[in-house]
């Protein structure tokens, strides 16, 4: 067995044995142990990562297995991965780890419950992992079916609605992105010779123009669904607002970056001619996004809500800076998806933790939450300190990055467009300060909030981590940034050219 | 051997982060004591080190062929972008950056002794000292940033430490708001920072002060020749980071944060908002002025001219405020308003870079004697327990020793001689003289209206009416009259320092004289202001009220700003809210996702309509059967028969 | 076979027994009915079967051994026809095919 399998097979592992433990207790107990060996793994993983590539080896993808698995039609189980995926890889493993402690509390079928959501990170595993197109999407599937159960069995509010409308909405866009990877597949041999699903080969020729400008629309819509694309975001509000704690940590923290990824290395890079010639329309829908999350964030009063809109002007981030042909704008788009990833589901698991306790998200009925619950107060602030982009934490590494990459472009328009996106971090810090003002800060509005209690050790697990990474990214970018920027060389290189 | 002594520098960010880090962690499990103590420790070894650097930097091994140099002790590259552009945290050493480490660590220190007493027995002490180590760390940093990206860096953490601490009485509605107001109006305002940093660094390709500074560098001329709407565009890139300082130091119209910030604790405003972090934009000015004198004389135009205006705009509101803090605070901005416009009418070498000087001259000045005002206030306030003008008089008789220091201050904003002010106004009024004589009798006006408010202030405290007070009104313990007799001195013997010898735009030292000329009517001028205030505060009276109901226009225009601060409320609440966010919010809701849910109703209401067609009755799909076999039937043999 | 009747006027009666047939499966309600009704289009089907194999490969077997196979099914289907018509009139009390929608929609 590959070390990349292992990935893979470690949550399913996981999921088998929870399945014969039918306590909470327990099956908590090994959802958490899998999931610390999973993120160990991970860690050991990076460390090979860099033994390999300090030892010299310079090849695009490391680790790489390649089984013919369905040989008609040239589908292979091909997995490897580089500096991109691996980031990315990381950022899962931290997530799902602390996760499975912000659902400590969750007791109705606590097993199911558990299996759902492994299951759901296991797609996440396979996805990074993958390198044939076809495997890739089928962990895609795999991750997004499980977030209708999840929201629809586990969530609260309209869940039932918001899980449809996700799950309808996600699965349109699939669609789109199954025609579009089929039509990559068809047009990866324009010079005759066997068609394949491998991207890495894809990207060494040229799919022909006409066929770019047919697909390349789809297959960014469909990627662009999932990272909340204008206007195809209102998806994510709902679901949000309807999933339990962990869910929303894993979907707005994760599963939605699968959407930046794919947009970027797929669609835009598979296919740089009709991205370049399409972009002005998708900058525009980019530049709305960012702007209209932030502004649209303002009026909310659902902390849930307003988390959702600040993720949909945040991931306009990423489309933005995918599609701005520009190595280090790339380099900002995954260090966006990392940082965003960290402290979206920081926000959602804070927020999953004070709903538990008052029992309400509604900003206006809350008021001196920092005096009765100082861990979590403090650790919303953070969140928010580093959401609105302030330096010492993940979210200025990536930003800036953005921004000086998007400014390399010397052209009015997009000059334009990177003056809005920018200005967008202003009107971050008003909603984000608004709402901890009301909430966190001044009197206590009710009375019975004066006896709730602060966090709790589960609680304080995965607030720590998340705190801890998201600093230690900001304080110590550069090993990062360098990982991803190695990564994306080889790749933007034959795109460029 | 230089750079191996100034080495010893980078422990002085070092040594704060750590004690932030320890206290803000730590802390409270803490006795109060002991995290105070570990915070000031840091501060102090800050300043021992600041002190050593200076002296040797001025006295020994700055001064290189007659010109002070910049060092690079220390660098580190933090994050590569390209080639050429990365952010690197590191240590530069010129003369401001010296003499801004000299102020810094003096008045930080200063106010963290003081705070000892001051905050004694407040809870949340020893959060109170975590956030003063935060943002001497962060104040620190923006000081001896060696990349224009390190300053932005650090220029956002002083914005939330300021932040942190306006809003330290968070269960105050009036301190959240204010904490929120200070942050969001300097955000706006960074926000044309980072553009300008942008611009500047796409063009000129790097964000090294030493690369852009250098005068025999590419950086201006890399610049040359490019203009957008027929400015050209390094005076575009220069305006705009103007506006990120112009956001920090509270220029007109960014000036709104600044009053409501004194909701802090009073050792704060006098650390961050009167003698650090608001002269920061001054400082971002001067550290790039060989950019702006030498590329951008437009931009230095437009600094001069906020300058001067915010100067005068401030003084005339702080003629009619009754809240002792703001018009301290309102007092800050008129004479930050003075150091912009010195920098706005200076040239860059020699005696024509005599406005450089004199900006940092009373940046250097003003820090002492404007911290030393408002630790007297917080010395006042400490005592009686508000606030409010109209409830202190006759206070000379408690607090002796707090009068004979807020009087040394009061003497030395007005610019009278010998106290350090005078010095520092009088050349920045010798600077503008010989550059525009407007801005030279605006600032000369200014100059009588700043000794009128603050003898209307002294006054009105320490003579006037005397009161009864409820408690009896008591000195201030030991730790704040240590700091208020060490700033009092300093406030008192720092004119005397021979600042062009040391810190000019060009680095090359030049020799200033007296200019009686100016002196003279300014002196003039100060004395006729604070006599007025003498003639009608000193005694209990009806003069200031008679003189405001026979001006009641003018009266109620100052008393309320201007109403600047109700067209900001009226923009963001009435315009932004209401008028952009909360449709936003509706048109999301209803047409956007009205739209998806639109798709998703119609496709129910086909399914709805034709589900009828699915009757179950096999009778019914039999007669579509064989009609359908029929028609199809025929349909052959009319095909077939042709 | 019956001599004097020739095949078109067999035909023409096997083709009116399929039409009636499938006219009473079309438009009658009662299940009984239209079981009768099947049954008719079974044995005009049988009736085609054995006609056509007598004038057409008089030597082979194929087409009355295919009706006696049908008769058999037939009797079969009856069987399982008449046992479910039985349960459904016991649940609906009738045995109106359009009363049966219990599932419906």
């Amino acid at each position: 067995m590959d070390r990349l399998s292992l990935l893979v097979l470690v949550p399913v592992i996981t999921m088998v044995v929870i399945a014969l433990f039918k306590e909470p207790k327990k099956v908590r107990i090994i959802a958490a142990v899998g999931m610390a060996v999973q993120l160990i793994q991970i860690l050991f993983l990076l460390v090979a990562f860099f033994a390999e590539r300090g030892a010299g080896n310079t090849s695009e993808m490391l680790f790489v297995t390649d089984v013919v698995w369905y040989k008609s039609l040239n589908i292979h189980y091909a997995v490897g991965i580089d500096g991109v995926s691996l980031s990315l890889i990381l950022l899962t493993g931290v997530v799902i780890f602390t996760g499975v402690f912000a659902s400590w509390e969750i007791e109705d079928r606590t097993q199911e419950f558990f299996i759902t959501l492994i299951l759901l990170a296991t797609g996440v595993f396979g996805f990074f992992i993958s390198l044939d197109l076809f495997t890739m999407f089928m962990f895609y599937e795999l991750a997004v079916i499980p977030m209708y159960l999840l929201i629809g069995i586990w969530g609260s509010g309209p869940k039932e609605y918001s899980a449809m409308k996700l799950t309808l909405m996600l699965m349109g866009a699939s669609a789109l992105l199954l025609v579009g990877i089929l039509g990559i597949y068809f047009n990866s041999a324009p010079g005759g010779g066997p068609l394949t699903f491998n991207f890495i080969e894809i990207s060494k020729i040229t799919i022909p123009a006409a066929a770019q400008y047919f697909f390349f629309p789809l297959t960014f819509v469909g990627f662009g669904v999932l990272a909340a694309l204008y206007p195809f975001h209102t998806w994510s509000p709902d679901g949000h607002a309807s999933a339990p704690t962990a869910v929303s940590m894993l979907h707005a923290g994760v599963l939605m970056k699968l959407g930046g990824y794919g947009a970027l290395r797929i669609a835009v890079m598979l296919m740089p001619e009709a991205a370049q010639g399409m972009a002005w329309f998708f900058i525009i829908l980019a530049t709305i996004g960012s702007l209209y999350g932030a502004l649209g964030a303002i009026a909310q009063k659902d902390l849930k809500y307003i988390n959702a809109y600040s993720s949909v002007s945040h991931l306009g981030f990423i489309l933005f800076a995918s599609l701005m042909f520009n190595q280090v704008a790339y380099e900002g788009a995954v260090l966006q998806m990392i940082s965003h990833g960290l402290i979206t589901a920081l926000f959602f698991a804070l927020i999953g933790m004070i709903y538990a306790r008052t029992h309400t998200r509604n900003i206006n009925e809350m008021g001196g939450i920092m005096k009765v619950m100082p861990v979590l107060g403090v650790a919303y602030m953070i969140a928010g300190f580093a959401s609105l982009g302030l330096p010492g934490f993940s979210a200025f590494v990536a930003e800036m990055t953005i921004f000086v990459g998007a400014f390399q472009n010397n052209d009015m328009f997009v000059r334009v467009a990177t003056i809005l996106v920018v200005s967008s971090i202003v009107v971050t810090a008003v909603y984000i300060l608004r709402a901890a003002g009301i909430m966190l800060y001044g009197q206590i509005k009710n009375k019975e909030f004066e006896l709730l209690p602060d966090a709790r050790w589960y609680d304080k697990v995965a607030v720590f981590i998340l705190v801890g990474v998201i600093t230690g990214m900001g304080m110590f970018p550069g090993w990062l940034a360098e990982m991803i920027f190695a990564g994306l060389t080889p790749m933007f290189e034959r795109m460029a050219n | 051997m230089p750079t191996e002594l100034f080495s010893t520098t980078v422990w002085i960010p070092i040594a704060l982060l750590l004690a932030f880090a320890v206290v803000g962690l730590f802390g409270h499990k803490m006795k109060p004591v002991v995290a105070g103590g570990i915070s000031t420790a840091a501060i102090l070894l800050a300043m021992v080190i600041s002190y050593s650097t200076a002296y040797f930097y001025f006295f020994s091994d700055g001064l290189v062929e007659g010109k002070y140099v910049m060092l690079v002790p220390f660098l580190h590259e933090w994050l590569r972008f390209t080639d050429t552009l990365s952010i690197d945290m590191g240590i530069l050493l010129d003369p401001i950056s010296v003499m801004m480490m000299v102020v810094v660590t003096t008045v930080s220190s200063m106010v963290h002794i003081y705070s000892f007493g001051y905050m004694k027995g407040e809870k949340g002490f020893q959060r109170y000292f975590a956030f003063l180590s935060l943002f001497s760390f962060a104040m620190m940093g923006l000081v001896l940033a060696v990349n224009l990206f390190q300053m932005y860096i650090f220029w956002e953490l002083v914005g939330v430490s300021s932040f942190l601490l306006i809003g330290f009485y968070y269960q105050k509605p009036a301190a959240v708001a204010a904490s929120k107001k200070a942050f969001i109006v300097t955000r706006f305002a960074d926000l044309g920072f980072l553009l300008g940093i942008l611009l500047l660094s796409y063009f000129t390709r790097t964000f090294d002060f030493p690369t852009l500074m250098d005068p025999g560098g590419t950086a201006i001329s890399s610049m040359a020749g490019l203009s957008f709407m027929g400015v050209s565009t390094l005076t575009w890139a220069l305006v705009l980071i103007f506006m990120g300082g112009a956001g920090k130091s509270a220029m007109f119209p960014l000036h709104i944060w600044l009053p409501d910030a004194m909701e802090g604790p009073t050792p704060v405003s006098a650390l961050i908002h009167a003698a650090t972090m608001v002269v920061a934009g001054v400082y971002l000015v001067a550290r790039l002025f060989g950019l702006y004198a030498m590329g951008a004389p437009g931009a230095l135009e437009v600094v001069a001219f906020i300058g001067a205006f915010t100067s005068l705009f401030a003084a005339v509101i702080a003629v009619t405020q009754t809240d002792i803090k703001r018009i301290l605070a309102f007092s800050t901005m008129s004479q930050i308003g003075y150091m912009m416009l010195a920098l706005g009418v200076s040239g860059y070498g020699g005696e024509e870079g005599l406005g450089f000087t004199a900006s940092m001259f009373h940046l250097f000045t003003h820090a002492m004697f404007k911290a030393l005002l408002f630790l007297g206030a917080g010395a006042i306030i400490h005592a009686v327990h508000s606030n409010n003008m109209g409830d202190m008089g006759g206070l000379r008789k408690y607090l002796p020793v707090t009068h004979i220091m807020f009087l040394i201050a009061a003497l030395a904003i007005s610019g009278i001689p010998p106290f350090a002010g005078f010095f520092s106004k009088d050349e920045i009024l010798a600077a503008a003289w010989a550059n525009n004589q407007l801005y030279f009798w605006t600032e000369w006006f200014v100059a009588g209206l700043t000794a009128f408010y603050m003898f209307r202030l002294y006054f009105s405290v320490f003579w006037g009416a005397n009161r009864t007070y409820e408690h009896q009104p008591h000195e201030a313990p030991a730790s704040m009259l240590f700091a208020l007799v060490f700033l009092g001195l300093a406030s008192a013997v720092v004119g005397f320092i021979p600042f062009s010898a040391f810190v000019t735009a060009d680095g090359v030292p030049f020799q200033t004289h007296m200019h009686l000329n100016i002196a003279i009517p300014s002196v003039a001028i100060g004395i006729v202001g604070i006599a007025i205030a003498a003639w009608m505060y000193m005694r209990p009276g009806t003069v200031a009220d008679r003189l405001a109901t026979a001006m009641p226009g003018l009266y109620k225009l100052s008393l309320k700003k201007f109403y600047i601060d109700e067209l900001y409320l009226w923009v963001t609440h009435t315009i932004i809210f209401k008028g952009i966010s909360a449709p936003i919010a509706w048109f999301d809701r209803h047409v956007v996702d009205g739209s998806m849910n639109g798709i998703a109703w119609v496709t129910a209401q086909v399914a709805e309509k034709t589900k009828k067609m699915q009757s179950g009755q096999l009778q019914h799909y039999g007669y579509a059967m064989v009609l359908g076999a029929v028609a199809f039937v025929l349909l052959l043999l009319y095909w077939g028969a042709r | 076979m019956i001599e004097g009747i020739g095949v078109f006027d067999i035909l023409v009666v096997s083709t009116a027994m399929f039409f009636i047939g499938i006219y009473g499966f079309l438009v009658r309600k009662n299940l009984i009915t239209i079981l009768m009704s099947v049954e008719l289009v079974l044995n005009a089907v049988n009736i085609n079967f054995v006609v056509f194999n007598k004038y057409l490969y008089p030597d082979l077997l194929q087409g009355y051994m295919f009706s006696l196979f049908a008769i058999g099914i037939a009797a079969a289907e009856a069987a399982v026809a008449i046992a479910i018509i039985l349960n459904v009139y016991r649940q609906m009390k009738g045995i109106d095919v359009e009363h049966v929608d219990t599932m419906k929609y």
